[in-house]
């Protein structure tokens, strides 16, 4: 902690008391010597394991500076118990061993993100994210424009000092135009590296944040416009008012070669040219609620008892169940994955055991969808069915893809007035049903599947209609389309009742 | 009471009822409808969701939330895990609990968004950088989506350490009942935690420690805990191995598969039985040793080119053959398929 008005961490005093602020009042050029530091500072840094009475911040550094104006304004506005300083990969990784509140070190560049996940855990806390050039501008772009986007209501307090420090000199975004480093030997070139970054003129095109200001650790008059800065953006997060960012343009003698003296000319003199001093945004911004509801967890979850099993009366003696595999597939669009549901859904409630399995895929127009569904008395291992008892084919394609599939005495319902002409049917009942007519007469093409759902229960009865309508009615909010749906439902089974008398089918084996 | 629940939801609805109330994610194709489902939910329990700009920054968000003590998750599928890697591994240095979903698809690269085991490795044995373990549980079911998530967040509290729900495109995109009660399981007191109060204030979350011996005491430290939970964690699932000459090995979907392998083959004369590992880190080791010991062929199946196989070979210990059959590329082998490897393995015929 060495700038010019203030020293420090030499002797350890006794904590609590101390000097009130010295305040304004200081005249540039004088020099008040104050042997104490705030008390939110640790008296001794223990967690450093040697020298546990000075930082290991070089002479001239800006971070001792930085440190010493945030301890003075969280003591100034008592919320040392209240606070929580998240550091970052840097020279400032430490900042832990000299803040006595709540510390988290965290990865490089992820401060802001740490932070929002911090802030969002404790909301009436304070939270700091302290980030340098590197961390917060380079590796952590993502993290400080998102978080500012968010208005996220932490304090960022970004350390500029146009290089990286703790890596031993290498070039930062915020480097200058022909500034050497030992990444940018021969200056940085702009047609190589491209120009200094300027994160608070960038955050300052966004929505969110309600304070951004640019500051420099330069001169004396310069470090008391940051000290107010620092403090305001504490109070605004004290009053929970929204996202705040101050940029202090802040010396590195020892990588930049030069002594602290000259370090602070060059701030003044190199620096603050490059990045303007200003305040880039000060209001409070105006958010816009939207009430989400609060509900028990019950509710939520849906875990109390809606519906019962074996509500229906068709509920049958499970243990004579013969178990289906079944596969339905067509166009995305037909309904096919809600086919399967339903069935799985009557499946459960008859109280089988059930699983549904769809193919998934991008969404993407046209594509072809299918899904397996299993019922069954017992255990089911494999959701995926590869040799179907029953095949729900909507499309042709589907139809020729998949019928080979089909076990031996299977059943294949095709959604169509007649089957292609060169469909050689395998050793199983196909059975065409114009559904999409059917369904287009009622009312809905959309019903086709509904219509196929009907003639599935009256050709293999494998589950009851009554449960078909109990479910239907459950999940069809759209009262005009449950009534098609119903209409639906009984079609396909009067169809495959019609085909039946007239002899065009027979029960296939292995359903009951 | 039983309710129809997509795998992907059950994860949210455990990871509720565990008391978690924080999720940050970022979509992922087969992983999204855990984002939905947290999206839709968490908020109207007073629950945090938040979908982030990266998976770097969602595990970022989680590492900060762990930091300030709430049970927190995310969920996603391979390219967001390897973007999560670091953040893994700065959780498990800094000794932060927390619980990440990974809904497993194929890769590498883009890969495709059919279901994969191929993410083992990065999981099971540690992705990010550093001497570290994640915790992991391999769920089979809707049901266990829940249950098992349930168990990671009481896993990652008890060793203060990531865990890993590891499950592939077609368990997270399945429907199967759900029954589920409602119970509220607390986190347990956390005085490490840094939350901005009186008693938290001298608390420090970091993985840095600069002194090589320090850094040697801490990861010692750690591997005492890996240790403990090698010990302890363990779960296993035994289908007829009492006489299984045949043993298939599998987790999540390809469990399911050789259990109606299993019941196939045994129809057919061959006594065929199933281990299936419930955690994959600590892995059951011993049991698997143990009903190894008893058969005659050891044969491992994977949705991957052969990761597990690992495991099984040092549980094994070169005490029987142990073989394997994997498929790749979003494919998933048939029950018939199984069966013929294993007439092949045991020179049998149908």
């Amino acid at each position: 902690m060495e700038a010019e008005s203030v020293i420090s961490a030499g002797e350890a005093p006794p904590k609590a008391e101390r000097r009130e602020p010295a305040g304004p009042a200081v005249n540039e050029g004088e020099y008040e010597v104050i042997h104490s530091k705030s008390p939110v500072f640790y008296d001794l840094y223990e967690r450093k394991t040697e020298l546990k009475q000075q930082t290991h911040y070089c002479p001239g550094c800006g971070h001792g500076v930085v440190h010493k104006l945030i301890a003075e304004a969280l003591e100034e506005l008592g919320l040392q118990d209240k606070t929580i300083i998240v550091s970052p990969v840097g020279c400032s990784v430490f900042a832990y061993y000299y803040f006595d509140v709540g510390n988290v070190q965290v990865a490089h560049g992820r401060a802001p993100a740490a932070a929002t996940g911090i802030k969002r855990a404790c909301p009436d806390k304070i939270v700091i994210s302290y980030q340098g050039d590197g961390d917060l501008a380079a590796i952590g772009t993502a993290e400080i424009v998102h978080a500012a986007n968010r208005g996220e209501k932490i304090a960022v307090f970004f350390v500029n000092n146009a290089i990286y420090g703790m890596t031993g000199g290498q070039m930062a975004p915020t480097t200058l135009v022909g500034q050497k480093s030992t990444t940018s030997p021969f200056g940085r070139r702009p047609e190589n590296e491209g120009f200094p970054i300027h994160m608070a003129e960038m955050l300052a095109t966004l929505e969110a944040p309600a304070y951004i200001e640019r500051v420099a650790l330069s001169d004396n008059k310069n470090i008391m416009k940051a000290r107010r800065a620092i403090r305001k953006a504490l109070e605004i997060q004290k009053n929970g008012s929204g996202f705040s960012f101050v940029e202090i343009l802040s010396p590195c003698p020892t990588i930049w070669g030069k002594d602290p003296v000259e370090a602070r000319k060059w701030v003044l003199e190199k620096m603050i040219p490059a990045f303007a001093l200003n305040v880039f945004r000060d209001r409070i911004p105006s958010v816009p609620k939207i009430e989400v509801p609060q509900r028990s967890v019950t509710e939520v979850l849906e875990l109390g008892a809606e519906v019962e099993e074996n509500s229906t009366s068709a509920a049958r003696h499970v243990h004579h169940f013969k178990d289906v595999k079944i596969k339905i597939a067509g166009f995305g669009g037909q309904g096919v994955l809600l086919l399967g549901q339903l069935l799985t859904e009557m499946g459960m409630r008859e109280s089988l055991e059930v699983s549904w399995l769809p193919s998934y895929g991008p969404e993407m127009r046209s594509g072809s969808a299918h899904c397996h569904v299993c019922l069954s008395k017992d255990r089911i291992g494999s959701p995926l069915v590869s040799q179907p008892d029953v095949l729900i084919a909507m499309n042709e394609f589907s139809l020729r893809k998949f019928a080979p599939e089909v076990v031996s005495g299977g059943v294949i319902l095709y959604n169509g007035a007649t089957l292609p002409a060169d469909f050689a049917a395998p050793a199983a009942q196909v059975v065409a049903i114009p559904a999409a007519e059917i369904a287009d007469k009622l009312g809905s093409t959309k019903a086709a599947n509904i219509v196929m759902l009907g003639a599935l229960l009256e050709e293999t009865e494998c589950l009851s209609s009554g449960t078909a309508v109990t479910v239907l009615e459950d999940k069809v909010k759209k009262v005009e389309l449950l009534e098609i749906d119903r209409k639906a439902l009984s079609a396909g089974r009067l169809f495959i009742d019609d085909q039946a008398h007239l002899g065009a089918v027979s029960q296939p084996d292995g359903f009951a | 009471m039983r309710r129809l629940c997509k795998g992907n939801v059950a994860v949210v609805k455990g990871a509720i009822l565990a008391g978690c109330r924080a999720y940050y994610g970022y979509p992922i194709t087969p992983a999204s409808e855990i984002a939905e489902a947290a999206a839709l939910y968490f908020p109207q329990v007073g629950g945090t969701f938040l979908q982030a700009e990266s998976e770097v920054a969602a595990i970022n968000m989680v590492y900060g939330a762990a930091a300030a003590g709430v049970r927190v998750m995310s969920g996603s599928s391979g390219p967001g895990l390897s973007l999560m890697q670091e953040g893994m591994s700065y959780l498990a240095g800094a000794e932060l609990p927390c619980v990440i979903v990974d809904v497993m698809r194929g890769g590498p690269g883009l890969g495709n968004i059919g279901p994969e085991q191929s993410d083992y490795f990065a999981m099971v044995k540690g992705g990010g950088h550093g001497d570290y373990r994640n915790i992991v549980v391999a769920p089979a079911s809707v049901q266990e989506m829940a249950e098992l998530t349930m168990l990671a967040f009481e896993l990652a509290d008890k060793y203060r350490n990531p865990a890993v729900v590891l499950t592939d495109g077609f368990v997270g995109q399945m429907m199967e009942p759900l029954d589920l009660e409602f119970r509220e399981l607390r986190p347990p007191d956390k005085p490490w935690t840094v939350k901005g109060t009186p008693e938290t204030r001298a608390n420090v979350v970091t993985s840095i420690y600069l002194e090589t011996d320090e850094l040697e005491d801490h990861q010692r430290m750690m591997e005492a805990k890996y240790l403990r939970a090698q010990e302890a964690e363990p779960r296993s699932e035994l289908v007829h191995t009492d006489d299984a000459e045949v043993l298939l090995v599998g987790y999540g979907i390809v469990s399911r598969i050789l259990f109606s392998a299993v019941e196939a083959l045994r129809k057919e004369g061959i006594k065929a039985g199933l281990f299936r590992p419930i955690t994959l880190w600590p892995y059951p080791t011993k049991s698997l040793a143990e009903v190894a010991r008893k058969v005659e062929k050891v044969i491992v199946v994977e949705l991957s080119n052969g990761q597990m196989l690992e495991d099984v070979r040092l549980a094994v210990d070169g005490k029987v053959p142990v073989e394997f059959y994997g498929r790749v590329g979003g494919n998933v082998p048939s029950v018939a398929e199984i069966q013929q490897v294993a007439f092949a393995s045991i020179g049998t015929t149908v």
